[in-house]
């Protein structure tokens, strides 16, 4: 699958160092009594971090492919403030109560397809031409803030015309938070974000021939159509998943897929993503072990790796890293 | 040999502006046919259309047999490879890698060694292996040109459709790629080139395919087409066209 040494190496090094991070935010400052309770509790969050991380990436991956793009991720282009825009609909049409006993498998499943319909309606038809021009990058990017934008607004209105108890369970969704991930949606969560990975996975020779751009991908026999609507999907239920689990986390794909690029330049998808994922769960993993045992839940990751991905991105933008 | 290329009542328009008047034309199997014209012919589009790369709003287009609008992509991308202005490229690629995803056709990313010899040729004889390692943004445009146009090679399909293969190519490598398209003429494959410099289709080609205004005006040998009143009238510009070896000279620099 790698023919390179030196990535396989690379691969091994990452997987080595998930393993510690895994194992010292399992093991460290265990302690005497109530270890099953403990371990418990640290393998619920260890395992939301790991899909958090591992949908994120695999999504901001693929979301680059299809816009031809690195400095974009689902995020900035407004994927989940869209899904968080769908979640405030809901409340503000069920209420607090309704909201609250709806069935969370359900619902999520619900929230998750309806967002995909919704993405490929947006985005299908935005990246679907693949024209690939500074233009089509430009507007691309442009049309992706200004939806971002839209959606945030339209949460927040929706949220200002709230009670204040609805107000309240619409501003407790709309912030990432690391340390408290929803873990009532773990498992409904896995199971759509590992089957939409292993698909990523599956179609990696495919989109290493999407990445050569429309004209090519055609003239080589890819159903361009298809494949730029599939993807899209795939990044759809992948961003549902890890912004039900944790909320809105803007900047963490693109910091992952700098990393990535930076490691793995010249990378074929499969290795790529497999590297994205791992980069993602060690960045959370041991993000979050740091803030949480070593700093005391003095500072928050999330609040971090927004101001550190912010940074990255202004610096894109002005180096005019535009793909 | 495969059947030509056949071109019933096409026409085509851009945000409202008809760039395709109807068009009807056949282009011959086994030929390398030269499509010459000024700027906002749509040579282009022409050429585009054949190869799938923009819907048929009109008529209809057939390949080697094939109707290009119903045959599936797979199926189409072992008739006829396509080279156009080529954009940027996402994943960093080193040249031996790109010319390799011409196999995708045929391997579907599990390349054998049929393909393996092809890509291998295909590098040869765009003097690409001395740069065969060397990532793609590290060369300059006219060695991306013949990188890209080796990708299209390595397809080794019996249709070779190229739109201005030789911009940024210095005059050397123009001649080696118009000599490689000769080559590949002489093994019964088909080649259809949109060009500028009248000279190479003069020298190279075997039919020629004037168009203006959306519309094709003349089709023939090089001799029938490229004279001084066709091409005058062509540019809107006074040529002067002499001979050279039993083929028209164009003269336009001066």
């Amino acid at each position: 699958m790698f023919s390179k040494p030196a990535m396989r190496a690379k691969i091994g090094v990452l997987v080595g160092l998930v393993v510690v991070a895994a194992a010292l935010w399992m093991f460290q400052g265990l302690g005497s009594g109530r270890r099953d309770f403990i371990l418990g509790l640290r393998w619920e969050k260890l395992t939301a971090l790991i899909l958090i991380g591992t949908s994120v990436a695999v999504a901001t991956v693929l979301f680059q492919t299809v816009s031809r793009n690195r400095i974009l991720t689902p995020s900035i282009m407004g994927f989940d403030a869209l899904y968080l825009l769908i979640q405030t609909l809901a409340v503000a049409a069920l209420g607090v109560a309704g909201f609250a006993m709806l069935a969370v498998g359900p619902k999520f499943l619900i929230e998750t397809a309806l967002m995909a319909v919704l993405a490929l309606g947006l985005f299908g038809a935005l990246l679907g031409r693949g024209g690939g021009t500074a233009d089509d990058i430009a507007r691309t990017i442009l049309t992706g803030v200004v939806l971002g934008i839209l959606f945030r607004a339209g949460s927040s209105l929706i949220g200002r015309l709230l009670d204040p108890n609805a107000y309240a369970t619409v501003q407790a969704i709309s912030f990432a938070n690391f340390g408290r991930p929803n873990a009532a949606l773990i498992g409904w969560g896995a199971a759509l974000s590992l089957p939409a990975i292993a698909i990523a996975l599956w179609l990696g020779p495919r989109l290493d021939v999407l990445g050569l751009g429309r004209d090519r991908a055609v003239t080589l026999g890819l159903n361009y159509r298809a494949m730029v609507m599939g993807t899209l999907a795939l990044t759809a239920v992948l961003v549902a998943v890890s912004t039900a689990l944790v909320g809105p986390v803007a900047f963490l794909g693109l910091i992952v897929a700098g990393l990535t690029h930076g490691l793995f330049p010249a990378a074929r998808h499969r290795l790529r993503l497999l590297a994205a994922a791992l980069i993602a769960c060690l960045l959370l993993v041991l993000g979050q072990w740091v803030f949480e045992r070593i700093l005391g839940q003095q500072a928050v990751l999330s609040v971090v790796i927004e101001f550190v991905g912010g940074v990255l991105f202004l610096v894109l933008l002005l180096r005019g890293r535009i793909r | 040999m495969s059947e030509g290329i056949q071109i019933r009542g096409v026409t085509h328009r851009i945000h409202g502006a008809q760039i395709l008047q109807p068009i009807d034309l056949s282009v011959p199997a086994g030929k390398m046919t030269a499509l010459i014209g000024p700027n906002g012919a749509g040579k282009s589009t022409l050429v585009r259309l054949i190869a799938r790369i923009d819907p048929l709003q009109n008529g209809d287009i057939h390949v080697g047999g094939l109707d290009v609008a119903a045959t599936p992509s797979a199926r189409l991308a072992l008739e006829l490879a396509f080279m156009g202005q080529h954009s940027g490229l996402v994943s960093r690629l080193r040249v031996r890698e790109l010319v390799a995803f011409g196999r995708w056709p045929h391997c579907q990313g599990r390349p054998g060694p049929a393909d393996h010899a092809a890509v291998g040729q295909a590098l040869t004889d765009f003097d690409l292996m001395p740069l065969a390692d060397r990532f793609m943004d590290e060369l300059s445009g006219g060695q991306a040109q013949r990188a890209h146009l080796a990708m299209t090679v390595a397809q080794q399909t019996p249709w070779v459709l190229l739109d201005e293969p030789l911009n940024n190519l210095d005059l050397a490598h123009a001649r080696a790629l118009m000599v490689h398209l000769a080559r590949l003429r002489d093994q019964g494959r088909s080649v259809l080139v949109v060009l500028h410099d009248l000279n190479f289709a003069s020298g190279w080609a075997d039919h020629v395919v004037s168009m203006k205004a959306g519309q094709v005006v003349a089709q023939g040998t090089p001799a029938e087409v490229l004279t001084e009143p066709r091409l005058s009238a062509l540019y809107d510009t006074p040529i002067t066209v002499g001979s050279y070896q039993d083929r028209p000279l164009i003269l336009h620099h001066m």
